[in-house]
Order: C-alpha cells, then structure tokens, then sequence
C-alpha cells in the first residue's frame, strides 16, 4: 500500500510549484518534508491527496494509478495549522463527523470515538464545544478526526504551529505513538530541523520546489548530499565557508589552519566549501576540536541550558551553541575550537564530497 | 527612556469580579529598569499579553496604577505614553514603499526629511531591507511584512518603550535565529526599555536580561534566563523553561536525608528544609542527570536523536526520569543507572523551592 509520485511536477502558469520529483512513501512510515514556507511543501502535500492535480507525472496507491482521483475517492486526512473543527458540533460529533459520512453503525462510532479521544486525551470534553476549549484541545481534536477514519494516508501541515511551546512539545512526543503499529502513511511538514529530528521516521528535505534528498532522518541529517540539504537540515543555520586543501592541510581564511582530518583525507588539493554545524565550534578545548578560530562577538545568547555565540569572523557572521555558560562581552575576540572531523566538504557544484558526519 | 513601575495591578474583563478566576491578572506588582529588555513569559491565558496592553494603555486597569519614571500614566492614552508596538501579524500600509512606511512614524512625529533618511537607512541595513526600499510593501512575503513592522517599531529612538507581542510567529525558523540576535544586538547599542511577550521559551531566554515567568494572572519568578534555568522557584518554572523540562519527583525527607525510591540524593537546600511540607519534590533537570555505575537503577523506554545531544527517556518505579546525552556518547543498554548533580538538584514543598 505505498504512495508513489512517479516524476511528478506542478507548474501554475509560468511559474514551477514543484520540480519533477520522484518519492515513495512506505506504509506504516512517519515521514517529515523539511523546508521553508515557500519550499513547496504544501502543494506536495495537495498533489498527495488529490487536492492538485500533476501537470506531469503521474501519482500510484497500492499498485493502482490515482493520478486524477478526486481527494473524496481517496482515504485521506489532512490536518491543517488552523484547527478546523465543526464550532456547533460537540467534541463528540466533530470526531465522529467522518465515521458518519462513511456509513459506519452508532455502535462502532461510538466505539472508535471513545477510543481515539482516549488515546488524545480528550475524554473529559466529549460533551463540550470547540469554542469551550483551549488551542491544545481543538488541534488535538481535529487530530483525533484524522485518524479516527483508518486513512491510508495523513497529512499533517504544520499542525503544531499556533499552539504554545509546552503544547508542541507534548504533543511532538505523542503523535508518532498514535501512529505506532498502524500501517498508514503519515506525511508531517514542518519549518523545524528540531521537529524533524525529534520525530525520527524518514525526512525527505525540500528547497524551491525539489526534493533535494529523502531517507532515515538522522541519516539525512548526518549525511547531508548536498550543501542545500544541509542548509536546510541545520537550526541554528549551518556555518559555510570557502576553503583550500594544500599539501594535507586545510586552509581557511589567511589565518585558520589544520592538519586535514577524516572529514577530508581522501580530497585532492583545491577549493572546497566547507559547512560547519554551530554545536562543532565550542569555546572548551577538548580532543575532538583540532582547528581554532577567532572572531569578534556580535551577540552573546546565554539560556542557562546553552550558550549561542553569534560572531564576525572575515566579514561574515558565524554562530557557535554550546552546552553550559560561556560568556562573552560584545565587542570582545571570542576564541573558539573547531571539530573539523565533524565537518562538511562540498565540490563546486555543492555536492558532497568528504564529510564524517 | 523610561522606567515603568506597576503597582498593585489588578485586571478582570467582568463587570463584578467577585471569585478568584475572574481576574484575568490577580495583584501584580512589578519594577522594569530603564533600558532594560524584559521578556514576557508563559502559556496562552497566563495574562502576559493583558498586562502587555495595559503598559501601553490599550487596556484601562481594574485597579491599581502604572508609572513611567514616577509619573502617573494609568489614565494616559497609548499615544501620550510614547510608545512603539510591534504585533504578532504585520501592521503597514500595502500601498506604501517599504521606505516610506520605515518613515511613517518618524514623519508622523514631525521629524525632517534629512534625520528621516538617516534612520531608515540605518534600520534596513539592519532588517536586510536596503535592497527593498523602493518597491511596494504589498509585493512581499508575510517574513518581509513583519519585518517592515518591527523597522516601525525600531525606527524611532525617542520611544518610552518598545514593545512586541509575539513578532516571530510569521516567520521561518532559519530568519527567526537572525532576528533575534539583531533585535539583541540593536538593543545593546541603543539601551532602550523593550518588553517582549511571547510562550516561546527559546525567544524569551535569547532575548531578555530579565525574563518575567507568568501563570494563571500571577507572576512566578523573576530572573535572568541562567537563574531560571538553574534555580527555578518553582515546579512550574522548571518545567515550562527547558526543553525537556525539569524532571519533578516525589520524594521524601527525614533526618536531613533526602531519598527517592528508596536511593539517597543529594539536594543543594536539604538543611533548608523544616519539615512542614505537605507534597515534596525532588526537581533535576535532564542536563543534570547522569548515567554511572552506582546509583538509581531505571529502564530505558526511548531514545530521540536531537542532533546535538540525545534525549533519553527513563522510567523506574517512582516515575520517568529525562536525561540528555551529548553527541558521540555511549548510552548503557544493561545495569542502567542514573546519579543526579548534587548541586542542581533542589527540594520543593508544595511546589515552591524551599529556602
């Protein structure tokens, strides 16, 4: 029962929604498409459903071709960042709502009703109206709606982003629990690594309308293939900088200078772009960090939990996120060690080409 | 510049409070420096966003009175206190340039053209708005709008105070990290009272030098982000700030010994403790918790890949214990057990930290 999308691509007049693009989405899957706003994410998720039509391609349930199939003809759930939910219906009635369309005995209603509410712990406010709940309880709600239907694909957009933090952290750890054992298809986007990260699944990452790179997410976040995947997977944003390799040593800038490590052994000498995650530059010394760097502090964020270190170095704003305290005067030279293992090497067309991960 | 002073605030939406929970903010006092910048905190319905309007006076107080620099502005209207506002959806004018909607409130004030030029260019160098100026605020993205909105708000320096109520909620998370540090940075050099409202613990740690915990129309805790991370006052307060948030356990004392499930802990208050408490509770956070050889023996129930850390769930038979485990660590799979930091473990008696 996967979902295939067999060179699929949507232009609306001139201009290109998503780039041909190839996927397929296992049953029983949780699977995060990564990107920004305008990275396509939504109109992928509409030619999942039936709600857009492919200008090309064609789209395959379970070894049938859909493209074409109205989204009514197809099991789907979506689940908007707006909670929709029926305002004159019970809690009740707004979860049951697709159960009845479909034709399904009271008996069994009432059974599957009680059971998903349970499971979102709304059982306490069956009887009440969205209106007399909290934002929590409404998308929580139109959540138990999704998959009280046994969908064979559901999709998420964004559906934890107008809720509180607290809430989105709650919440972020019980959805993939609902989904446990069930042989669906989940599809979730979202603007956040963290959430990508968090969720586990698979992560297919999107940047302007293409699917740069799709697989297990911390594979695909260890593992970035190319420089815009890695942009796209990084939060706080990933440090990318120009560099030569030269006789086994990597160099950066006129003054930065290491010995190449296992992130860049088998390169021959030239011009790379390196990337640098924020949590491999750290003002503690230890033995991973083999190249130092010095900068001048812009910002100092210090949470208790973690120090971010926003810092100019060659003209270019750097940022740096450690554990602990580590603080810093603005305007001050922050001195900063670098775990070059940890690393990324792209080629000038962006592709990797050395890296440990 | 202004230092606000709010006195016995007290803030219903009902024409006769009469019971506790008609009060949208109980009895709230609270002092902000000049110059400092404030962060708002708490869920949705904890009041932060009522007192935020009664600052700027969108809102008439129940009771109670607010200062600007010991001057009575209770009864003043929002353009009396001289203030900036920067909202959660984008408030300009479509019609506009993005120049001249930077300029509008300077402009409005009567400012000259030539100081007009000067800050406006200054603040969309700052907001990456330069290359923008000329075109119509109409033809950009919900991230650029909000963006023209905060410039608004930044845009004059003779403002009491500036204040946002939730300014990042439209934009993406890669432009959320640059923002906040440049909302940072331009409050260093410019040194002006800003107060900022927001549930997001991310943005309130970042920005603020002193972070205002709110909850149910009361304040909590007061603190800079590192006292509230490392000693919270109260259960609530290390639960919501932190991500995991503070594991809370039950726990008993006696005899000056601490003990939970039956192990001996260490707390950093035990010799505060008198022995009055109705519920006590042992509150470490997940940074704190160790695996080692001897201590509390738990069962690992889930491990999430954070990137830079792990967080690893544990249960034993008093209750789940979080834990985080940095990148390249190994995690035990047999004979687990857990230790917390001694110094960061606290008491707390009926939900407060005891002292």
């Amino acid at each position: 029962m996967a979902l295939e999308l067999k060179n699929v691509s949507k232009r609306v007049g001139a201009a290109t929604h998503i780039h041909e693009t190839s996927l397929v989405l296992e049953p029983g899957t949780f699977n995060v498409l990564l990107g920004t706003r305008l990275a396509g994410r939504k109109t992928l998720m509409q030619l999942m459903a039936g709600l857009e039509r492919p200008t090309s391609g064609e789209i395959w349930f379970a070894g049938h071709n859909v493209t074409g199939v109205a989204v009514q003809k197809r099991n789907v759930s979506m689940v908007y960042q707006q909670f929709i939910n029926y305002a004159n219906f019970t809690v009740y009635d707004n979860i049951a709502s697709p159960l009845r369309v479909a034709g399904i005995s009271a008996r069994e209603i009432d059974s599957r009703v009680n059971e998903a509410a349970e499971l979102l712990r709304l059982s306490p406010m069956l009887k009440r109206r969205p209106s007399e709940l909290s934002g929590g309880q409404q998308q929580r709600t139109a959540i138990a709606r999704a998959i009280v239907k046994d969908s064979d694909i559901i999709l998420l957009d964004e559906p934890l982003a107008n809720l509180d933090y607290k809430l989105r952290e709650e919440l972020r750890d019980e959805l993939p629990k609902l989904f446990a054992g069930r042989d669906c298809i989940v599809v979730y986007a979202t603007t956040e690594p963290s959430e990508a990260l968090l969720f586990g699944g698979k992560t297919a990452t999107l940047f302007e309308g293409r699917v740069t790179q799709f697989g297990p997410t911390s594979e695909i976040y260890r593992h970035p293939n190319t420089l815009t995947s890695a942009r796209v997977f990084s939060d706080p944003p990933i440090n990318v900088a120009e560099v030569r390799k030269v006789n086994g040593d990597i160099i950066l800038g006129d003054k930065v200078k290491w010995k190449v490590g296992r992130a860049a052994q088998a390169l021959a000498d030239g011009a790379y772009t390196i990337a640098i995650r924020p949590h491999h530059i750290i003002p503690t010394n230890g033995s991973q960090e083999k190249a130092t760097i010095e900068g001048r502090v812009l910002v100092a964020e210090l949470s208790g939990s973690e120090s971010v270190i926003h810092f100019d170095m060659n003209g270019q704003t750097w940022v740096s996120q450690s554990h602990g305290i580590h603080p810093f005067e603005v305007g001050s030279t922050a001195k900063l060690h670098v775990d070059v293992d940890r690393s990324y090497f792209f080629d000038a067309n962006g592709a990797l080409v050395g890296g440990a991960g | 510049m202004a230092r606000i002073s709010i006195e016995n605030l007290r803030q219903s939406y009902y024409p006769n409070p009469q019971r506790d929970e008609d009060w949208a903010l109980k009895r709230l006092s609270l002092d902000l420096a000049d110059g400092g910048a404030f962060a708002l905190l708490g869920p949705s319905g904890c009041g932060k966003t009522t007192l935020l309007n009664l600052i700027s006076g969108l809102l008439k107080p129940t009771e109670g009175r607010i200062l600007f620099n010991d001057h009575d502005v209770t009864e003043a209207t929002p353009e009396q206190r001289n203030i900036a506002q920067v909202f959660q959806f984008p408030v300009i004018y479509d019609t506009m340039t993005v120049y001249d909607n930077l300029a509008f409130p300077l402009r409005n004030r009567g400012v000259g053209e030539k100081d007009v030029d000067k800050k406006v260019r200054e603040i969309a160098a700052m907001l990456d708005l330069d290359r923008t100026l000329s075109k119509r605020a109409s033809g950009l993205t919900a991230d650029g709008k909000q963006k023209i909105s905060l410039g608004r708000g930044l845009v004059r320096s003779d403002v009491n105070v500036i204040m946002f109520d939730e300014p990042l909620t439209v934009i993406d998370q890669h432009l959320k990290w640059v923002l906040r540090s440049k909302l940072k940075e331009l409050h260093h050099r410019i040194r002006r009272t800003m107060i900022y409202v927001t549930h997001d613990q991310t943005e309130a740690l970042t920005f603020a030098d002193q972070v205002v915990v709110m909850k149910d129309g009361e304040i909590v805790q007061i603190g800079t982000p590192i006292e509230l991370f490392e000693r919270p006052k109260h259960t609530f307060v290390g639960h919501f700030i932190g991500s995991p948030g503070m594991n809370v356990l039950p726990c008993q004392v006696a005899g000056g010994r601490v003990t939970f499930a039956g192990n001996v802990v260490e707390a950093v208050n035990t010799k505060a403790y008198r022995g009055n408490g109705k519920k006590l509770e042992l509150g470490v956070r997940p940074e704190f918790v160790h695996f080692a050889e001897k201590g509390i023996p738990v069962e690992i129930v889930k491990v999430a890949d954070a990137g830079r850390f792990r967080i690893v769930e544990t249960r034993n038979s008093e209750g789940k214990i979080n834990l985080l485990v940095r990148e390249g660590r190994d995690i035990p799979t047999q004979n687990v057990r857990v230790t917390f930091d001694p110094g960061h473990t606290q008491i707390y008696e009926d939900g407060w930290m005891v002292n």
